[in-house]
């Protein structure tokens, strides 16, 4: 079930004997995901915590049969990690690491995309689970549970505040997803809307933007199409423009990235918008329940 | 990160974009003799980071050297207020620049196309307007050229780009001997924009950029020691300028409620629930991950030495860190600096239970949701 990762996940970390790196693949490990190696330049042939540690992510990854990395490494060489885990071909890739040059990333994605060996997911986002099989990144594995919603975010810690509610109201979830609050992301919503469109388990789909860009107005083109129900919040609504909110993409400029323009594409597009994250869960009960009726 | 107008001169001038002449002064005698170096009849210019300088008498064009002395010594240590910063910036240097004879004005920009993920370069031939109602107005007055990200410019490319956007026949070959370099210092020095408005025509038939807006990216800053000194001084409030020092995520609002929260969206939602609860926010500030004591009194210390808070809203999510622990975190940073204000704070995660317990016991006010943090909290101002 869910989408992008499973049980099937085969993970290398990047940066693994960092301090985040470190902490969070105990994390990992102790989720269920099956962590088969580890990355440190210079620290090629030790161990950590019984997983391998390369040099290179060639080594690691011929050595390992890895399918998927996490890049926990700092923003002045991480963009060079993401580089070096694409070069191998990995299929996918995370990077968790803020702060990334967006001149750096300018170049990561572009050639990511021309090469078309490898799925980024952010830089500068929390990771994603599907639940009860697969967790990369930072996310919080004990408040999911499993359940028929797939949700996509811009947000990590507004992320978890849903996901919570969702759970303690009996929502379960398959997979959720951390795009990232980066202006320039591997993958946006909608890269991922498709997967859950296509995922035989996600039954309704919870999406979480914000202010900034214009990504929620281009996947509302998309959820118009959609045969599954969508339940959408827009985070930063009363913010102003110019300023940016803590996030890299969080900013209204040149007239773009307003809330209102994403509400409206979004609502225009029948996707039903919580103007308050406590009004989720009721929405996706009541869609579910029409869908279950249909 | 944003550059004074003077240091984005400097900055175009390094990659041989032309400029007026003109120099910096933090005095009336400087500015007098710079004045006299370009003839007397000059423009000073305030060089504060807000909207509206103009019309906050910022700007002026005298005829003397003298004048130029007298308007420059006025005008250090003066507060400028607009309607875009109400609470105004203070004057601490100014730009004494050559006076131009102007035939016509273009505009030209190059910042990132979010959507296309590709750079992209604006160019207009209405300059010296405001280039968000060019592009709500006539959208078409405005050519785009997208960069490719492994190839570059090409000249040909550039100039359809100039044709298409009408510029003066006349200014075009040095217009595009001016987007080359504007890309240069783009890419070179991690510019996320660089916008000439205007790029004037003089009457003497030399294209120079009249006026210029950078923005630098503060993440590639490790990169750039040359803009050590521009980071220090780049913040848009003085309250701004202090959270940089601290390395705080934090960006100063026009309401009553100091709001602290962790994670970006978090705080975003926050800041809406205060507006939901028909109050609004004082500032944005993002504690970071783990919401330690030492970290959180940093952060309230810093949202309390803006004069206009009257209540504190908390909320932290402890996805990995135990809400039982960041509870005891704020409690103790809250105990340590002694606050007199109502605090109502949140927070949620594991042992969320105990967390509220040991709130309540310090006298804090717990909440169970930001939806009743933010009621809370409007409920007590007013």
């Amino acid at each position: 079930m869910g989408v992008l990762i499973d049980k099937h996940t085969r993970l290398l970390v990047q940066g693994i004997t960092g301090r985040e790196g470190s902490f969070h693949t105990r994390q990992m490990i102790e989720y269920g995901t099956n962590v088969v190696g580890g990355v440190t330049p210079g620290k090629g042939g030790t161990s950590f915590d019984n997983v391998p540690v390369f040099d290179t992510v060639s080594e690691a990854a011929h050595q390992t049969n890895a399918n998927a990395s996490v890049i926990f490494v700092p923003p002045p060489f991480a963009a060079d990690a993401i580089l070096e885990a694409e070069a191998v071909g990995l299929p996918f890739i995370v990077a968790i690491t803020e702060g990334i040059p967006q001149h750096d990333m300018l170049r990561v994605v572009n050639r990511i995309r021309d090469n078309g060996k490898s799925r980024l997911l952010g830089p500068n986002c929390p990771g994603m689970i599907t639940v009860g099989e697969c967790k990369i990144g930072i996310m919080p594995g004990h408040i999911f549970a499993s359940g028929p919603v797939g949700l996509v975010s811009r947000s990590g810690t507004l992320t978890y505040e849903i996901v919570n509610e969702l759970t303690k109201a009996g929502l379960g979830q398959t997979s959720c997803v951390g795009i990232g609050g980066d202006p320039l992301l591997g993958t946006r919503f909608i890269d991922v809307l498709p997967l859950f469109e296509s995922d035989p388990h996600t039954e309704a789909v919870v999406m979480i933007g914000e202010i900034g860009g214009n990504d929620e107005e281009i996947a509302a083109d998309y959820i118009q199409s959609m045969t599954k129900p969508v339940v959408a919040f827009i985070s930063g609504r009363t913010a102003p423009p110019g300023k940016r909110m803590g996030h890299a993409g969080a900013i209204i400029s040149g007239g773009v990235g307003g809330p209102d323009s994403k509400v409206r594409a979004l609502s225009n597009a029948g996707a039903m918008v919580a103007d308050t994250t406590s009004e989720i869960p009721e929405l996706v009960r009541r869609l579910l329940g029409t869908k279950s009726i249909l | 990160m944003k550059l004074h107008e003077y240091q984005s001169r400097e900055l175009l001038e390094r990659f041989g974009v032309p400029v007026p002449g003109g120099d910096v002064a933090d005095n009336g005698q400087e500015a007098k003799s710079i004045a006299e170096r370009f003839g007397g009849a000059v423009v000073v210019k305030a060089q504060v980071l807000m909207g509206g300088r103009g019309k906050a008498g910022g700007v002026k064009l005298v005829s003397s050297a003298e004048e130029a002395g007298v308007f420059t010594q006025e005008l250090i240590g003066k507060t400028l207020k607009s309607i875009q910063n109400p609470q105004g910036m203070v004057v601490e240097r100014v730009l004494v620049a050559e006076r131009i004879d102007i035939e016509s004005e273009f505009y030209v920009a190059v910042l990132l196309d979010r959507s296309e993920q590709k750079d992209v370069f604006m160019i207009s031939a209405r300059g010296g307007m405001d280039i968000e109602e060019v592009a709500a107005e006539s959208p078409e007055a405005i050519a785009k050229l997208h960069v490719d990200p492994k190839w570059g410019l090409c000249d040909y490319e550039i100039r359809a780009a100039l044709v298409q956007a009408n510029i003066d026949s006349r200014a075009r070959g040095q217009m595009l001997q001016i987007i080359h370099k504007l890309y240069r210092a783009y890419r070179e020095s991690d510019a996320t924009m660089i916008e000439i408005n205007p790029c004037a025509l003089t009457t003497d038939g030399k294209v120079v950029a009249a006026d210029a807006k950078i923005a630098l990216d503060e993440n590639a800053l490790f990169r750039h020691s040359e803009y050590a000194a521009v980071a220090d001084d780049s913040a848009e409030d003085p309250l701004e300028a202090e959270a940089a020092r601290r390395g705080i995520a934090y960006v100063k609002l026009d309401g009553d409620v100091g709001v602290i929260g962790n994670g970006a969206g978090l705080v975003m939602l926050t800041l809406d629930e205060v507006a939901r609860a028909g109050r609004k926010a004082a500032n944005f500030l993002d504690v970071g991950g783990g919401a330690q004591a030492d970290r959180v009194r940093d952060c309230v210390e810093l949202v309390l030495m803006d004069k206009s808070v009257k209540a504190l809203l908390i909320n932290i999510f402890g996805g990995i860190t135990r809400g039982d622990e960041v509870a005891k975190g704020v409690v103790e940073a809250i105990h340590q600096l002694g606050v007199k204000l109502p605090i109502v704070v949140r927070v949620e995660g594991t042992n969320a239970e105990q967390a509220k317990a040991i709130l309540a016991e310090a006298n804090l006010i717990p909440a169970g949701s930001v939806q009743e943090a933010a009621s809370k909290v409007a409920e007590l101002i007013a």
